[in-house]
């Protein structure tokens, strides 16, 4: 089995009487979206920033790609993208020479760092812009360079710490599609972020994290499944004998409930897109005409609502 | 020390970018010495001159003896010309002219000596005699000297009256007069002389442009000290911080940064006064000494502040009250050593007082005599440096 890029085992960061992060451990293989979706102050940014080697900890372990991680092994931070949540970058230098200073830092040098500052320019839509100082930028275009540094240096682990946090629409969207793309090449990525359709979009898997503790891990599959949640399917119907048509679903075991009304049929199943299709035959056969299906899957944010008992933006 | 030159590169390219380090460095200490030295300049370039008439109702020997030997030999080279003239009043017309500045040449005299008659008479005789002198509204000074060598001669005419009942004390006899000339013939046993000192006095120009260079030394070297805290504020830090690189290596970005502009600053200032004020700075070998040990300490000094200060905001509230406050106590804007006192000895506290003591000591000629100087400010540079740097590592978390 090959070993993560991250993996992170009972975390532990105290300030003063506060327990900041207790026990937080995942591992992120190669290629993987893993996402810390909780609230403010829920112990994302601690997390990161010990993974990061930025804060030292008070307990457990980090290591990427098998190097220990430390406020002072500069063979693991070299491995590390880091994309802060305040925007990181210098406002009197241009978007160029921001990537050129920073992939120096990485030891990046001469043709090898032009070319990859041009690759990550087209990367984050700032090629047009190159040479312009990015205090002339708008948030969205300092939020795509503050993640081009992030990536320069082509990092196996690159760490985003709500990087669209306040971003426009649009901008919102093409950091999204460019976290697809990194992953889809190959890179791990740690997303954190509080928005909830993010971490639905973006992550392979999700750890929840609440007052310093992750609460549940999973696929959010797996999540909605580990809270019981269910996917709720809808049928509008024109015509037949609804009742039987409940019956012969009530048989299926992929579905929990059934019940009619008012020409609707409403059922809660596990995995409804699976399903779908044969329920779909069963009602036809029990000579139910079906004018539409509404589908309605259980989100994060209810998993989240059930496992802490408050939302996400509280 | 890559990674060091790379930040300090990004350092400079932004203070040139912003020009606060170019106004602070440069522009301002050049614009003050300017305005100093043009304020003080007329004192350096004061030379003393006096214009005197005599006018000789006596015509006795006494009277000749300060006309021609005493007042004749100070004509010699121009400093001081004496005219003789016939009459008080011909020498109150000249003395009473109203001299306004700016004005056209007017004949004119500072002072006038009155002899009157019997003076030489009386002068032999020991009886009490007077000499008039009149001075003129004009020039304070060439008449205060014009009292002075009255009240000269009256000291020599006084040494020669106790030489004369000195003698006839012990039963010679002769001319009276005689005796007081030759008494007053007699060369002094002691004579004071102006010895070359190693150490002398800046002169006005040099000691505002050294004095301001020094001064805002400390304003300019906080832009590379506080780097730090910028970095903080702009969330720059916690990127650097993790990325591959010991944290020596940005503190010793930022310092080189400090040294940089600091270097440059004083480089142009030396420089500048030096052909645009005449500014004399000394050897050029002690006077680059005494700037890399002063830009060393400043270093040392404003890297606690930036150590301690929790923003940016607040650094530069701390450096300029220590900037202020050294400065003045470093005696940067008045001679304090010149002052006297505790003041004088507790400006050795300051690293501007090394500096401008360095600068003084060079004016002698020898290099050598800056290393007391260079020393002293090379201790505060390690003292400070040493207490900033571990203040630095210890602030540098997210």
């Amino acid at each position: 089995m090959a070993q993560p890029t991250l993996d992170c085992r009972g975390l532990r960061k105290v300030f003063g009487d506060l327990v900041a992060v207790d026990d937080v451990g995942f591992h992120i293989d190669a290629g993987e979206t893993y996402g810390l979706l909780g609230p403010n102050g829920a112990g994302k940014t601690t997390s990161i920033s010990m993974i990061s080697g930025l804060l030292k900890r008070d307990g457990g372990s980090i290591t990427v790609d098998g190097e220990e991680m430390t406020t002072i092994n500069l063979a693991a931070k070299a491995l590390i993208g880091l994309v802060p949540q305040d925007i990181a970058v210098y406002p009197d230098l241009t978007a160029r020479e921001n990537l050129v200073f920073f992939g120096k830092l990485y030891g990046m040098s001469g043709k090898a760092l032009q070319s990859r500052v041009d690759e990550v320019l087209e990367i984050i839509g700032l090629a047009d812009r190159a040479g312009d100082r990015s205090d002339d930028f708008s948030g969205g275009m300092k939020r795509r360079l503050n993640i081009g540094i992030g990536l320069l240096h082509k990092p196996n682990l690159l760490i985003l710490d709500e990087p669209t946090v306040g971003v426009d629409p649009q901008s919102r969207n093409a950091i999204l599609e460019s976290v697809e793309q990194l992953s889809s090449a190959g890179m791990a990525v740690l997303y954190t972020t509080h928005y909830m359709e993010e971490a639905e979009r973006l992550c392979d898997r999700v750890g929840i994290i609440d007052h310093g503790v992750i609460k549940a891990e999973g696929t959010r599959r797996e999540l909605v499944q580990m809270v019981g949640e269910h996917d709720r399917i809808r049928l509008e119907t024109t015509s037949g004998g609804l009742q039987s048509a409940v019956a012969a679903l009530s048989e299926l075991p992929s579905v929990v409930e059934a019940g009619a009304g008012d020409g609707l049929i409403e059922l809660l199943v596990t995995e409804a897109g699976e399903h779908l299709t044969k329920i779909l035959s069963i009602v036809t056969e029990a000579g139910v005409a079906v004018a539409g299906v509404d589908i309605d899957e259980p989100n994060l944010e209810s998993v989240f609502l059930h496992l802490t008992g408050r939302a996400l933006r509280d | 020390m890559n990674a060091a030159w790379t930040i300090a590169v990004k350092d400079l390219k932004q203070r040139v970018r912003d020009r606060s380090a170019l106004i602070v460095g440069i522009v301002a200490p050049l614009a003050l010495a300017a305005i100093f030295s043009f304020v003080f300049n007329p004192i350096d370039d004061f030379e003393f001159s006096a214009q005197y008439v005599v006018v000789d109702q006596d015509g006795g020997p006494a009277a000749r003896l300060f006309v021609d030997q005493v007042l004749g030999g100070m004509t010699g080279d121009g400093t001081i010309e004496v005219e003789e003239l016939a009459t008080v009043e011909e020498a109150r017309t000249l003395v009473d002219v109203e001299v306004k500045p700016f004005a056209e040449e007017v004949e004119s005299a500072d002072a006038a000596f009155i002899i009157p008659p019997g003076f030489s008479a009386g002068v032999a005789s020991s009886d009490p005699v007077s000499m008039e002198v009149m001075a003129g509204r004009g020039d304070q000074t060439a008449a205060g000297v014009a009292v002075a060598i009255a009240e000269q001669f009256a000291s020599q005419l006084q040494t020669a009256r106790v030489s004369t009942a000195t003698a006839e004390f012990y039963g010679l006899t002769g001319d009276r007069a005689e005796i007081g000339l030759r008494a007053l013939a007699v060369p002094n046993l002691a004579a004071v002389t102006d010895a070359e000192a190693t150490s002398k006095i800046l002169t006005g120009t040099t000691f505002y442009a050294a004095g301001l260079a020094i001064f805002f030394l400390f304003f300019t070297v906080q832009f590379g000290v506080n780097g730090l805290l910028e970095e903080r504020h702009a969330g720059t830090l916690p990127r650097l911080l993790a990325a591959p690189l010991p944290k020596l290596a940005i503190i010793v970005g930022k310092g080189i940064t400090a040294a940089v502009l600091g270097l440059v600053s004083m480089a142009v200032l030396v420089i500048a006064t030096t052909l645009m004020f005449g500014a004399e700075w000394g050897n050029p070998l002690g006077v680059a000494l005494l700037i890399l040990a002063g830009i060393f300490a400043a270093i040392g000094i404003m890297g606690i502040v930036g150590a301690f200060a929790k923003t940016a905001e607040q650094a530069a509230v701390f450096s300029s009250i220590i900037a202020v406050v050294l400065g003045f106590l470093g005696g940067t804007f008045f001679p304090v050593g010149q002052a006297g006192g505790i003041l004088a000895k507790l400006r050795f506290i300051t690293p501007h007082a090394w500096f401008m003591q360095g600068l003084g000591d060079l004016q002698g000629g020898n290099v050598a005599d800056v290393v007391p100087a260079v020393l002293a400010l090379v201790l505060f540079g390690v003292v400070c440096g040493t207490l900033a740097a571990l203040g630095v590592r210890r602030g540098m978390t997210v």
